[in-house]
């Protein structure tokens, strides 16, 4: 992990910010007859780190790329520090953007890229190369200046690319699956840089992923979209334990599908008694989450069930269960344990919420 | 060895008729300039060229050559500041137009110069009237001609680059779209322009039917006219021009392999 520059050695960290507010207000967006924003609102606070998360298809790239100006919206607004950019080209929207591709200008040498958006507003070649290797000391590669990105490897283009849309101490970072094409250990050692600078320079930020680990792990606040629309907007702690819909319930974190009977804000999931998220009456859908299940003796035991398969994963494991009513079951534990297939087991439920979904 | 290939001997009888069906005319050609008013071997046909006692007879060609230089000129610009741009356009905003594009401008490829002058002739009568009948105007026709051949090299470049994100990553770094062509697109896509800038130039000077037709004086019709004076000066020319068309085609080469190698 490379060490964050001394501030006052450094005119970026020198210069940090408070960073802008960020408004979406009711922006559509549709190519053809698909449809794939419908209105969506989003508010973020300055110098906020905000993911957008998703599946596939999900409209939270369009959604920053409306942000960014590379798309037009067909209705709302998108407002930057209360300004309304909507018709304000990219190239005037004093915003950073990362790719999730490599996206360094292969004809120029890294501190040449690193200081294109410099040189671009006026700023000269001297001064422009010097807050260049500012900008490149941030993220790690004072010596690779004057390489070409060919020379470099994925993580190494991605930083430059960071490195590049941060030198112009950008109104808004945008960053769009950035670490989508790198190794594991990689990405999460660049994540967690990310973060760092972030913080460091206090800009507000945007991250697009389809990756929950990744928008848990720097997010502020989670957005959490399906369909063009956004579920749930909170912090990743509220988004994991209080999820507000079932398609949140699914997509942030595991969960385990299992039938039971609501009324008001409590619902009975084989034979117990769990407080909901949400009202709701009559059969339901109830998402468990493996943490919220342990194996129990038959006295405490909630349902009996036979191990269909247990991974290990380092310090736990997850063991898929099918229960006696016939549905699939994830349980985490302690990795010492160590149940195989056809063991017969026990399972309690947590009194935890749990999300809930009509049947 | 390849079991699966032709044995070496096999190897070199192709390599060596292949060999002697394009050196022997060359060859030939080479050894007539070179033949000598005594019978034997000399330069004097190729002195001759540069003697100004003979500059009179030389003019029409040296004419020509000036002009085919001035229209392959054109050509090129023509190719760089309308086809690419064009192209980066079709690929960048329009993609569902690029199989319409990439018909309409290999069109010309399958139309015989005969035909295409033709259609040019009702256009070139308009032209004449409005630009006057100087022999660059021949450098529109020609632009229609070398479309193939350039929109290939520049294509196969495009190919290469991911012009997309190129453009959104300079425009986000707040370049304008002129400077994210010039400074940015070009720069990737210059192997392209180069190769499609010397084929175009090869093509221009070795055209003859439509400058013919349209009774304009360039390299290929100044050496129909010259020949009938003197056969060797054609002869020698069109050595020199074959040779100038491979060392252009060296030079493409060339930039196709620095393109292969930046790429890897």
């Amino acid at each position: 992990m490379t060490a964050l520059p001394a501030t006052a050695d450094n005119v970026l960290l020198a210069e940090a910010g408070e960073g802008t507010r960020v408004q979406f207000q009711g922006i559509e967006k549709s190519y053809g007859a698909n449809r794939v924003l419908h209105g969506v609102d989003l508010d973020i606070a300055p110098g906020e780190f905000v993911s957008l998360l998703g599946p596939s298809g999900c409209g939270k790239t369009t959604a920053l790329r409306v942000l960014a100006g590379l798309e037009s919206a067909d209705g709302g607004a998108v407002l930057l520090g209360g300004q309304d950019v909507s018709r304000i080209p990219t190239n005037k929207r004093d915003i950073g953007m990362v790719f999730q591709s490599y996206s360094l200008f292969p004809h120029l040498r890294v501190d040449d890229n690193t200081a294109f958006g410099l040189r671009r507003r006026g700023v000269g070649k001297t001064a422009a190369g010097r807050r260049a290797l500012d900008a490149l000391a941030l993220v790690g590669l004072e010596g690779f200046a004057d390489r070409f990105p060919h020379q470099l490897s994925g993580g190494q283009q991605q930083r430059v690319a960071l490195a590049r849309a941060l030198v112009t101490e950008p109104r808004v970072l945008l960053l769009d699956e950035p670490l989508s094409a790198l190794d594991a250990k990689v990405r999460v050692q660049l994540r967690d840089e990310i973060r760092r600078i972030q913080l460091r320079l206090g800009i507000t930020t945007v991250f697009v992923t389809h990756d929950q680990e990744e928008a848990l792990a720097v997010s502020d606040r989670i957005a959490v979209m399906d369909a063009g629309r956004i579920d749930q907007i909170d912090t990743p702690e509220e988004l994991y334990l209080r999820p507000a819909t079932a398609h949140v319930a699914a997509f942030v974190g595991l969960s385990s599908v299992v039938s039971g009977v609501a009324s008001g804000d409590r619902v009975t999931v084989w034979g117990r008694d769990l407080p909901t998220n949400a009202p709701a009456e009559g059969p339901v859908q109830v998402h468990l989450r493996p943490e919220n299940l342990r194996f129990s003796g038959e006295a405490d035991a909630a349902i009996g069930g036979v191990v269909e398969e247990s991974t290990f994963l380092g310090s736990i494991r997850r063991t898929l269960v099918k229960t006696d009513a016939g549905e699939l079951v994830r349980v985490q534990h302690d990795a010492r344990q160590h149940p195989v297939f056809g063991d017969r087991v026990h399972l309690a439920v947590e009194p935890v919420p749990v999300a809930v979904r009509e049947s | 060895m390849n079991r699966h290939g032709p044995s070496r001997a096999t190897r070199w009888v192709i390599g060596i008729l292949i060999g002697a069906f394009f050196a022997i005319p060359l060859v030939s050609t080479l050894l007539y300039t070179l033949r000598g008013t005594d019978g034997g071997l000399s330069f004097e046909r190729w002195a001759a060229l540069f003697d100004p006692a003979a500059s009179a007879a030389m003019k029409p060609i040296w004419i020509g050559l000036g002009n085919s230089l001035v229209l392959a000129l054109i050509t090129v610009l023509i190719v760089l500041l309308l086809l690419a741009p064009t192209m980066i356009l079709v690929n960048l905003r329009f993609p569902k137009l690029k199989p319409f594009f990439e018909f309409t401008v290999l069109l010309p490829i399958s139309i015989p110069a005969i035909v295409l002058v033709v259609g040019l002739s009702p256009i070139y009568l308009q032209i004449g009237r409005t630009l006057g009948t100087g022999t660059w105007t021949l450098a529109f026709a020609y632009g229609i001609t070398v479309l193939p051949f350039a929109f290939r090299s520049i294509q196969a470049s495009i190919d290469a680059a991911d012009l997309k994100t190129l453009s959104e990553a300079a425009r986000s770094l707040g370049a304008s779209w002129p400077v994210v062509v010039v400074k940015v697109l070009a720069s990737n896509i210059r192997q392209g322009l180069l190769a499609a800038s010397l084929i175009s130039i090869a093509v221009v000077l070795g055209e003859f039917t439509i400058a013919s037709l349209l009774n304009r004086q360039v390299f290929q019709t100044a050496m129909v006219v010259v020949q009938k004076q003197d056969a060797y000066a054609p002869a020698i020319f069109t050595l020199l021009a074959l040779l100038f068309c491979f060392l252009l085609l060296l030079i493409i080469g060339r930039a196709a392999r620095g393109n292969r190698k930046a790429r890897s």
